[in-house]
């Protein structure tokens, strides 16, 4: 939401860039040599981490986007309750707080033991702090580095 | 008692203060900003957070500015690359000392942790964080203690003491495992000392001590410390 | 007491020390104690008793002869033989043999003659002579004549040159000019002034301190009697840690003793002089050996260290002027008293003259309790004093200087033991603790070990040292499991250096030393670990094969 917060500056953006993957493009696997990757929300399950493996194999860049992906955020309010916490996490949200149906689903990916933010993981090159992140930030961001360019967002952002 | 006045150089500029003066009072006369966290104009100084600590020529040491006095012919330098670096590493290890998320914290916006996050360029924390579940204080019908977000500053323990004369808050236990407790480590409902004078909740740097159902931005009394420190000099 | 009083009592007590034949003295300091040296001691005097030989052996309980490894030791005397790990059946044999017939018991006597050899016992000269809480056998060797000399002939302006010119340096481990910090607390402005005597060891395996205190309190007494003198205070503390029974034990009989004596008081031998002494028990932090957490801790406040300056030389006890010094320093008052600063001034090294006691331990043949002159070498320490590697082990480090201290390898055997020295290898001479590590030790592990220690006992008052050490034990724990990176290998020095630059006291400063002498001298052995997860002493990884091998 807050990519699209740029408005009009994405009509600029669109002529510079190739969008090649994100959730709402409908392709299964991740492309190989991507220029720059940006990925938000934080790593809580087997699938989030393999999918963040690939990124970084196939980007040249990744831009860890949000406070989700910056510092865990909200996702990262499961770790207070200690570590390998997954079925307590589970019980919680899908049988305690559950109105019908209480059950622990089994389709959905396997909880990491903790949830995690994405350079505790891989190599991240460039952040973007923010809940939620700062749209004038992400076009900065965008258009420094599509310019060959190194950003530097010092007084530029927000902690948190 | 008579004043000795004593000359120094800061950041290139030369300027005279009284003997028993701070380094950091005598820079905050002069309009050279030096950044502080546990220090509160008013209250005595700790030196704890390491944040003001400044160079002076001729001494590998550090020091810090808020407790350091001044002595004649000191040269002082507040922002050189090297203290710039030492400022950025204590903003990432007080993040990472504790549960820190902004997003749902009462103190977001007016938080001076965070405002020094984005002061020193703290874009993400690159340290090993920990991740602390500590049980809310909620029992006071009108202030909450959250000590995950607790930085240890002690300012409210030193308002509480200083100023309200009660002291009712004070630490537990040591280095990380340090905890502000009421009294005896007691609810704080219970605590018989406490005046509920909300001082406390006035100075506390982060959102670990505030007042119910209301946000930071709303409560934080920024004029106290200045109605404290007015109040000392009579 | 009168100025004369104290020659007569001297004289009498070495005309009754004289009319004993034998004098047996049994080390009953907390080392031998607890291997027995109580039930030694009843089993000698028994012994004695059943011959009737009461009017001409004399035994008695005194302190640590620095022999701690073959306790229970006992010494006898004349002669000076000690007999080492003595059973009350062989305390029997000893009598019937040494003392009626003159024969010393072969099999019980201790052989290692070299272990005194390079030593130069002069802080600890009485320690295994007298008897700690007999206060006659003190002033029978000369005790308390200091303090008469400096009371009735000496101005504290004299005391405090004399200090000066002995080149007397802090033995609490940073090594500040004793004659110095003496001016600077005499000149101070404000009054009442007052003294503090440190004796919080709280390094593991540290035990010098303590060992001075149980064995000749008098020495310390006299020592910051004379200090206070020089200074003009009229109330000192010495601040022992609660874990020291036995010490607190023997410094309150003594002080009891002292004051009766006239020692302590008002007008100490007549002379307008005021002082006393009072003794405040620590409650178990590592970080209250540090000034002015003491200060804080004697205050009554939590023991937490304040940044200096204002030094407590300036503002110390209350804001007051305040004299602190390491007991050991103040021990060594009395005898430059009385043989002058220039005599004290050629032992040892020029710019760190003196001894120093070391409690050495770890993997050598003969730990214990050592006082050696400064400039000694390690390699005399560990090969000579120390006799070698236990078990035929493999000389890899030896940690000077306690927790806080820094390993040094075989390359740097020849360094000689003084404050400066230690101090450019990346190592500090601390509380007196040196440790010998074999190559049964990994080094990583090593730095873990006193990393989680030096963790665990920070106060928390600053960030570096609080949440920084956690981060280092965090990496090296990561390093020992064998996940940590080369890149691991920057952060630590990184913020090794950021702790020991931005933190407060000396605890925090000097905490990351482990680490980055470690990291200085053993980086091969880090790098086995990340790159070929290899532990070149076999320490590590243990558990992850031990279950790798169960599942």
């Amino acid at each position: 939401m807050s990519f699209l917060d740029q408005d009009e500056r994405l009509i600029d953006l669109s002529e510079k860039i190739d969008l090649v993957y994100s959730p709402i493009v409908d392709i299964k696997n991740f492309p190989e040599a991507v220029d720059v990757t940006l990925i938000e929300g934080a790593v809580g399950t087997d699938e989030q981490l393999n999918l963040l493996r690939e990124a970084r194999e196939h980007s040249r860049i990744i831009v860890s986007l949000g406070d989700c992906a910056v510092t865990g955020n909200a996702t990262a309010l499961r770790n207070t309750v200690g570590e390998n916490n997954s079925d307590l996490v589970l019980k919680r949200s899908y049988v305690d707080n559950a109105t019908i149906q209480p059950q622990i689903p089994k389709q959905v990916p396997r909880l990491l033991k903790q949830a995690y933010a994405l350079h505790e993981i891989v190599k991240v090159d460039f952040y973007i702090p923010g809940c939620p992140p700062n749209a004038d930030l992400i076009n900065y961001m965008i258009m420094e580095l599509v310019s060959g360019r190194i950003p530097n967002i010092d007084s530029k952002f927000k902690y948190g | 008692m008579s004043q000795k006045t004593v000359r120094l150089v800061i950041d290139g500029k030369e300027v005279h203060a009284a003997e028993d003066e701070t380094i950091l009072k005598v820079a905050l006369e002069n309009e050279i900003d030096i950044p502080t966290m546990c220090y509160l104009e008013g209250l005595s100084g700790l030196g704890g957070c390491r944040l003001c600590l400044v160079e002076a020529k001729g001494m590998s040491k550090l020091f810090p500015a808020c407790t350091t006095p001044v002595s004649n012919g000191m040269e002082i330098t507040t922002n050189s690359e090297r203290l710039l670096k030492h400022r950025k590493k204590v903003i990432e290890l007080l993040l990472s000392e504790r549960t820190h998320i902004c997003s749902v914290c009462v103190a977001n916006g007016s938080c001076e942790l965070q405002e020094m996050a984005t002061r020193f360029g703290v874009d993400h924390v690159p340290v090993v964080r920990r991740w602390t579940g500590f049980e809310l204080d909620m029992s006071h019908e009108r202030f909450v203690i959250d000590r995950n977000r607790c930085i240890l500053c002690t300012r409210c323990i030193r308002v509480c003491d200083e100023i309200e004369g009660v002291h009712t808050l004070d630490l537990k236990m040591r280095g990380k495992d340090a905890q502000v407790i009421m009294d005896l480590d007691e609810p704080w409902a219970s605590s018989y000392s406490c005046t509920s004078c909300s001082k406390c909740s006035a100075v506390c740097p982060v959102g670990a001590i505030y007042i119910k159902g209301k946000s930071l931005a709303e409560t934080k009394n920024r004029a106290l410390p200045e109605f404290v420190f007015e109040r000392r000099k009579r | 007491m009168k100025p004369d009083e104290l020659s007569v009592i001297a004289e009498r007590e070495s005309e009754l020390r004289k009319s004993f034949t034998n004098r047996i003295n049994i080390c009953c300091s907390s080392g031998c104690a607890n291997l027995g040296a109580l039930k030694v001691l009843k089993a000698f005097e028994d012994a004695v008793k059943d011959l009737g030989f009461e009017k001409k052996c004399k035994v008695a309980r005194t302190g640590c002869l620095g022999t701690c490894y073959v306790g229970p030791a006992v010494l006898i005397e004349p002669g000076d033989y000690i007999y080492m790990g003595v059973t009350p059946e062989a305390a029997r044999q000893i009598v019937n043999e040494h003392i009626v017939n003159g024969r010393p018991v072969k099999n019980f006597l201790y052989a290692s003659e070299e272990y005194f050899h390079k030593q130069n016992r002069l802080v600890m000269k009485k320690a295994g002579n007298i008897d700690p809480l007999r206060i006659e056998d003190y002033i029978a060797f000369g005790g308390y004549s200091a303090l008469l000399k400096v009371l009735t002939s000496m101005t504290p302006t004299e005391v405090i040159a004399n200090v000066a010119t002995s080149g007397l340096r802090g033995r609490g481990g940073a090594g500040f000019p004793t004659g110095l910090k003496w001016s600077l607390v005499a000149n101070a402005i404000g009054t009442p002034k007052y003294v503090v005597a440190n004796l919080d060891e709280g390094d593991p395996g540290v035990f010098a301190n303590r060992t001075l205190a149980e064995a000749d309190p008098n020495t310390i007494i006299e020592g910051i009697t004379i200090g206070a003198y020089a200074v003009g205070a009229e109330l000192g503390y010495i601040y022992i840690r609660g874990e020291y029974p036995l010490g607190v034990q023997t410094l309150r009989k003594t002080l009891d003793n002292a004051r009766s004596m006239g020692f302590l008081g008002k007008n100490i031998f007549g002379t307008p002089f005021n002082f006393d002494l009072e003794l405040r028990l620590g409650a178990g932090a590592f970080v209250a050996g540090e000034e002015t957490a003491i200060l804080a801790s004697i205050e009554g406040h939590r023991a937490t260290p304040h940044p200096r300056p204002p030094y407590p030389a300036n503002a110390g006890l209350w804001g007051k002027p305040t004299l602190i010094n390491n007991v050991e320093t103040f021990g060594n008052i009395p005898m430059i008293i009385l043989n002058g600063g220039s005599w004290f001034s050629k032992i040892g090294k020029e710019g760190c003259t003196g001894t120093k006691c070391f409690s050495l331990t770890g993997k050598v043949k003969n730990p214990g309790l050592i006082e050696v002159p400064m400039g000694i070498t390690l390699r005399e320490v560990v090969f000579n004093i120390g006799n070698g590697m236990l078990e035929d082990g493999k000389f890899k480090a030896v940690l000077a200087g306690g927790p806080s201290g820094g390993c040094l390898p075989e390359s740097l055997l020849d360094l000689s033991v003084d404050y400066d020295s230690l101090t450019k290898a990346g190592a500090i001479m601390g509380s007196g603790g040196i440790v010998v590590i074999d190559d049964k030790s990994c080094m990583v592990d090593t730095a873990k070990f006193f990393i989680t220690f030096c963790m665990e006992e920070s106060c928390g008052k600053c960030t570096p040292c609080r949440i920084g050490l956690v981060k280092v034990h965090g990496i090296l724990e990561k390093i020992t499991r064998g996940e940590g990176t080369l890149e691991d290998l920057v952060l630590l020095e990184d913020m090794s250096n950021f702790i020991r630059e931005g933190s407060l006291c000396g605890l925090g400063q000097t905490a990351p030393n482990p680490v980055l002498t470690t990291l200085r001298y053993f980086r091969d052995e880090y790098i086995s670990h990340i790159v070929s997860k290899k532990c070149p002493a076999e320490k590590c990884f243990r558990e992850q094969e031990k279950e790798a091998t169960e599942t």
